[in-house]
């Protein structure tokens, strides 16, 4: 056993954690928030040339790093430190993963883009029926001539409005929650036929309702073998769910930190409130919520290359462990703070905001728990 | 015992039935539900319309303007107040510095203030909390210092609610900075319109602008807008803050908050495409809130007896504060549970009267936001800290 950190990955997270500290305080992504587009685009920019992280997941054959799940966590895990609204886990995570598993030419030219930080990739999964479940689909590919023509709405598609593709599930056959005849395609963002109602989300992202009105796509758009692609979705999935613990925690980590700090400041009656002793309980089981966290994404992480019962049992338990987790830790910073936690002024509130909304990511702790007890279930039958 | 209401008081609940369906005003219905921010006017169109009625302090004596009702009618008035979901009056007059100013004011002060608080015609904001004087209000540092016929008021209030509305400000300021911290305060209605008042807006997770800023600089107070005696003031917070947590279960509104999340859970499917409302995690996690909900409830209505057989609000109002805002808190929860993904859409920041199709169920768009903004509950009035201290020290004696 080791859980020790190979010295790329060491380097890696202390050259993005040094950046993230220089360049992206509190008051650097309030600028940015305000920004024309919501969001500073040369900050992508130089993860790719100054950072050089974009290919921390890629293999060497791609020009990448040759990292992976790992990298890719430490890299999510100082993201989530810094609440940064930076689409690593859509475009390198989710993206890159769906190219490696089709391979061939799209591979080929659009990984060096990613690694360049020229391609921006968004998951469009979800749907306004479909809550955490991807095979509850209604949105229609329909073979045309030598390609296909895609017709539905796709909601609340995260880092959409900027994005250069759109990575899509639709149906090519079958009916909503089948898991037969759900194929996936990798779009062009502006393709004709499809259009975007853009907006902020509340912690601070930039989000689209995609409409797909008979949007016509060339043969290459379809990624793997027509109507069998939930596997590599719920692959996907359990990948950007393990990416979202990592973020989770190291949030978690971080609001601990600004709590702890804020609770050794306050003075009342005459003492730092840290001094109470229901204050001190309460920061310590935040500490154990963290800590937990921290574990919990580890546990995922290293678990993704394990068959697929296996991968969703590791990815599912972190991820109901985490919400609830955030959910608790959250709430008991804002409480720990006072009237000054619920006030925009302070980075606490923000990231209270950024967990909550994590919470429910790719899954709220009922999706989860819920998938765990299929897998009972599935045992005890 | 007996739990039914008497035939005078279900005639009572009728007559307040009828009236609201009556006169509440059409243009509101609903706005709360969605969490929509209020304007002067909303919030103050009901006031006005209660104050014709003669119903608008329930808890004033008849004297000063009040109906005149038993504890009980109260209790039915609010009640139903909060199933027709009608916009709360604001506290600030009506419940917090009305009635310091009928119990220790003069008779000059009554008869210049009280009217203009039960017409609406002057909105009051409440200037306690300063930002080194939270849960220690009694460490309060506004300095008033006394020349000749006024005072001369320097320093910094914050939480301020409302305060860019008011037109007056109840204030507690330090008299005496060389007596013990609770000896030295004096309570002061400042005039918002004084030369010297500033009020700047706090804007909070939500994106609302609930909360102010009120800097004081040199704000000329007359002696005669003092409450009770110069270094008393402390005297009419206490009064007031035992006022402040009456009524603040806020069981008839969570009542009213749970079947709301009830219809949204109908309305939502959950990851089977079956209704969330019959979704075994999701109901029973409603059921639950329900079962916390009717004991906080009977708990209510046992101190309401109590109150009823001639026992003030004691220390059990406490307990009534920390449950009643963590289920108010656990509501908003489950209500953004329930929306899912649409929770996430921020809506504050699209341009005013945007006509665009709206982005997800209508009953999505404030669950993010509210859920932030309840957060508050378990802060001001007393946090559920300082509430849990007070239950440990006056009712077990600890
Ligand atoms: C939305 C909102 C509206 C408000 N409106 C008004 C208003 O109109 N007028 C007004 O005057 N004030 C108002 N307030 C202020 C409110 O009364 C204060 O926020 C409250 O008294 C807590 O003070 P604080 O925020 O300074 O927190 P602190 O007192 O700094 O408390 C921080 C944390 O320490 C805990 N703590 C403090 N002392 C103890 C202790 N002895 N033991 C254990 N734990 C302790 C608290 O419970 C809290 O968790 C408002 C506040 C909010 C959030």
């Amino acid at each position: 056993m080791d859980f020790s950190f190979t010295e790329t990955q060491g380097m890696l997270r202390d050259s993005l954690a040094r950046y993230l500290r220089e360049r992206y305080d509190f008051d650097s992504r309030q600028k940015m928030l305000a920004m024309p587009g919501g969001r500073d685009p040369a900050i992508w920019k130089a993860f790719a040339e100054e950072l050089g992280i974009l290919g921390a997941g890629f293999p060497e054959e791609h020009g990448g790093l040759g990292g992976g799940h790992v990298d890719h966590m430490v890299i999510m895990e100082e993201l989530g430190r810094a609440i940064a609204i930076e689409p690593y886990l859509d475009t390198c995570i989710v993206g890159g993963g769906a190219l490696l598993a089709a391979g061939g030419d799209h591979a080929a030219t659009l990984i060096p883009g990613i690694i360049a930080g020229d391609v921006i990739i968004a998951f469009a999964w979800a749907e306004p029926k479909s809550r955490y479940n991807p095979a509850r689909i209604e949105t229609r590919a329909t073979a045309d001539g030598a390609g296909w023509t895609l017709s539905g709405h796709k909601s609340v598609v995260i880092a959409a409005p900027y994005a250069t593709h759109v990575l899509v599930t639709a149906r090519t056959g079958g009916a909503s929650g089948e898991r037969d005849g759900v194929s996936l395609f990798l779009v062009e963002a502006g393709t004709a036929g499809i259009t975007r109602r853009d907006y902020p989300t509340v912690d601070g992202w930039m989000a689209s309702e995609l409409f797909f009105e008979r949007a016509n796509v060339g043969p290459h758009a379809l990624l793997g073998a027509e109507g069998q692609a939930m596997g590599l979705v719920d692959e996907l999935l359990d990948r950007a769910t393990a990416a979202t613990c990592a973020e989770a925690a190291g949030t978690m980590r971080r609001l601990h930190e600004l709590t702890l700090d804020y609770a050794k400041q306050r003075q009342q009656f005459g003492q730092p409130i840290s001094k109470f002793q229901v204050i001190q309980h309460r920061l310590v089981d935040m500490l154990m919520e963290a800590e937990q966290a921290v574990s919990m994404a580890y546990q995922a992480t290293l678990r993704l290359d394990l068959r697929a019962a296996e991968r969703a049992r590791a990815v599912s338990q972190a991820k109901a462990k985490i919400a609830k987790g955030a959910r608790f830790l959250g709430q008991s910073a804002i409480q720990i703070h006072g009237g000054i936690g619920i006030t925009n002024e302070l980075a606490a509130g923000h990231y209270f905001k950024r967990l909550t909304m994590l919470e429910s990511r790719y899954g709220d702790q009922d999706h989860h728990l819920a998938r765990l007890e299929a897998m009972m279930m599935a045992e005890a039958a | 015992m007996d739990l039914a209401f008497t035939p005078e008081e279900r005639a009572f609940r009728d007559e307040v039935r009828a009236f609201i369906a009556d006169n509440y005003p059409a243009e509101l219905r609903g706005k709360q539900d969605e969490g929509e921010e209020l304007g002067k006017e909303d919030m103050l169109s009901w006031h006005r319309i209660l104050y014709r009625k003669g119903w608008v302090a329930p808890a004033w004596p008849t004297e000063y303007g009040g109906p005149g009702w038993s504890a009980t009618q109260r209790y039915i008035f609010s009640e139903e107040l909060a199933r027709a979901d009608t916009i709360p009056v604001l506290p600030f007059g009506i419940n917090m510095v009305g009635p310091v100013i009928y119990t220790f004011g003069t008779p000059a002060q009554k008869e210049r203030f009280l009217p203009r608080i039960l017409s609406g015609d002057d909105w009051w904001c409440q200037g306690y909390s300063e930002p080194g004087a939270g849960s220690d209000l009694a460490s309060l540092r506004t300095r008033a210092e006394r020349v000749g016929d006024h005072y001369v008021v320097n320093g910094q209030k914050t939480w301020t609610t409302l305060a860019q509305h008011a037109d007056w400000g109840f204030f507690l300021v330090r008299t005496d900075p060389a007596a013990k911290p609770q000896e030295g305060i004096s309570f002061l209605l400042i005039d918002m319109t004084s030369p010297g008042v500033t009020v700047r807006p706090i804007i909070t997770l939500g994106g609302e602008h609930e909360v102010n800023e009120v800097w004081l600089e040199n704000v000329k107070v007359p002696v005669e807008n003092r409450i009770f005696e110069e270094n008393k003031g402390w005297t009419c917070a206490k009064f007031l803050l035992a006022h402040e947590r009456t009524g603040i279960a806020g069981v008839a509104r969570s009542k009213r908050g749970i079947e709301r999340l009830k219809g949204i859970a109908r309305a939502e499917l959950d990851d089977t495409g079956q209704p969330l409302l019959a979704n075994p995690f999701f109901r029973r996690k409603v059921a639950e809130l329900e079962c916390d909900l009717t004991a906080l409830e009977f708990t209510e209505l046992r101190t309401l007896a109590g109150e009823a057989s001639g026992k003030g609000p004691g220390p059990e109002s406490s307990l009534l504060k920390v449950k009643g805002t963590e289920i108010q808190q656990r509501i908003t929860e489950l209500v953004l549970e329930a929306v899912g993904q649409y929770g996430a859409p921020y809506f504050r920041a699209f341009p005013e009267g945007s006509n665009e199709s709206p982005i997800g169920p209508a009953h999505a768009h404030r669950a993010a936001p509210t859920y932030f903004n309840m957060r508050k509950t378990s802060i001001y009035g007393g946090s559920n800290e300082i509430q849990r201290n007070i239950i440990a020290k006056m009712v077990l004696g600890l």
